[in-house]
């Protein structure tokens, strides 16, 4: 009934999302977000709804229609360089800005820093993991190894059940976001269905196109002060899609070993001319000849580190 | 004459204050984490004065962000030790300081007998004092 005549009173007052908006500074990490990170829509269009409904959740408790806090704990679902790290990291920082976690911080963590060794040391080093990620953001990469079916008396059962403990109780103090392969993540939340229900945020990432993964390759390049060449581009272009159809291709990871070995040769190719002037261009760009000596092109095989 | 109602133990930091709830132990905390001090929670029965070392509730936690890990803690060791007396320390690893920077007491036992002075007869006409908790009269675990 006290409820009832408070919100009569309140009702007619109007707030302006469009400062809380702007005082939150989150369109700020939403542009950041938009330049950097190349593609990824499903992930981008994830995290604004998650952003509009933290903003709206406060204005709410300004009229005190309080709800429960919502849960923030995501998995992550993809294809190894899709991203998924990286934009692990953004969330803290996007969480802290929106006031749902205080320090925004990122624990990285894995199996091997979870789950102990004998009886009764699962516990403490779970809760010492729990412990440091508290006010950030918890981010288990590779979370199906933590289950282990074919092995009853694995002590990673112990730890799931901590971390599910942790994810109802603790809700205002940590968001743990779990990552994996997608079919292994499936097999995974199928023997634990406590924990697919305990996270509400599902996000899968999708391989990149031929062309974003050029766009990737232009910003690595950017970030080192290096750039192609217009013959090299095109022979980047052609790499791509050779590369694409071969094994072991993930995604980025494999853009930035591909750029990496490029600037090798560039590097070698430079010191092979060191009798005559080199100039400021000639240390910025990669030739096509820098990515055209890569054994994809030759013989169709992965260079001898296939990454 | 009772120059401390209550036998109040009053060692470390705010000890002379009420007790300290558990926002402002947060907030405490916090503090602590912002200079990089590593935060533990020690128990004991045995408050005297001398009695430096006091037992440690788990491991020193070390790099932690956020004062809720270690309130966490302070929590299960009162529900462990609800009659012990309970302190948060944090130690300061500064090369030079290496020694606790803060020291609070967060729970102390329902009842504190407080401390006698104890009178020793020596040679010739000397007294020696010490002081002697009353509590440790009693074997550990039965103390409060």
């Amino acid at each position: 009934m006290h409820e009832a005549a408070d919100l009569s009173d309140t009702a007619g007052e109007a707030v302006d999302l469009e400062a809380e908006f702007q005082a939150s500074n989150i369109q700020e990490i939403l542009d950041k977000l938009d330049r950097e990170l190349v593609g990824l829509v499903p992930v981008k269009t994830r995290i604004r709804e998650i952003a509009a409904l933290l903003l709206v959740d406060r204005l709410r408790r300004q009229f005190e229609l309080t709800s429960e806090t919502p849960t923030l704990h995501m998995c992550f679902t993809g294809n190894p360089g899709t991203g998924k790290t990286t934009v692990a990291m953004r969330m803290g920082e996007i969480l802290k800005r929106l006031g749902y976690v205080r320090e925004g911080h990122l624990v990285t963590v894995t199996r091997d820093d979870l789950v102990g060794q004998y009886i009764g040391h699962t516990a403490p080093k779970t809760k010492e993991v729990i412990k440091k990620a508290m006010g950030g953001v918890l981010f288990i990469d590779e979370a199906y190894y933590l289950y282990k079916p074919e092995n009853e008396r694995d002590y990673g059962a112990e730890s799931i059940e901590i971390l599910l403990q942790v994810m109802e109780n603790n809700r205002d103090d940590l968001v743990v976001i779990l990552a994996g392969y997608k079919d292994k993540m499936d097999r995974f939340f199928q023997s634990n269905p406590g924990m697919r229900s305990r996270i509400a945020h599902h996000i899968d990432f999708p391989d990149y196109k031929p062309g974003e993964l050029l766009s990737i390759a232009d910003l690595m390049l950017a970030g080192q002060n290096y750039r192609f060449s217009d013959s090299a581009r095109e022979a980047f272009t052609r790499y791509l899609a050779l590369r694409m159809k071969m094994e072991h291709f993930s995604n980025a990871r494999s853009v930035r070993n591909a750029l990496d070995r490029a600037r090798l040769r560039q590097a070698n190719r430079l010191f092979g001319r060191r009798a005559g002037p080199i100039t400021r261009d000639d240390l910025m760009t990669l030739e096509a000849e820098d990515l055209l000596a890569s054994r994809v092109f030759s013989d169709g095989k992965l260079d001898k580190d296939p990454v | 004459m009772m120059s401390n109602p209550g036998n109040r133990l009053t060692q470390g930091q705010f000890s002379f204050l009420p007790d300290l709830t558990d926002e402002q132990i947060t907030r405490q905390i916090k503090y602590a984490l912002d200079h990089g001090w590593a935060v533990s929670v020690e128990y004991t029965d045995d408050p005297h004065p001398r009695n430096t070392y006091w037992e440690m509730f788990g491991n020193p936690m070390f790099d932690l962000k956020d004062p809720a890990g270690i309130l966490m803690e302070v929590n299960n060791c009162r529900k462990t030790f609800p009659n012990h007396y309970i302190r948060v320390t944090a130690f300061n690893s500064t090369r030079g300081t290496e020694s606790p920077a803060m020291s609070y007491l967060v729970n102390r036992p329902q009842q504190e007998p407080g401390f006698g002075l104890v009178r020793q007869e020596s040679e010739g006409r000397m007294i020696r004092y010490t002081v002697h908790s009353y509590a440790t009269d009693k074997p550990e675990q039965e103390r409060y």
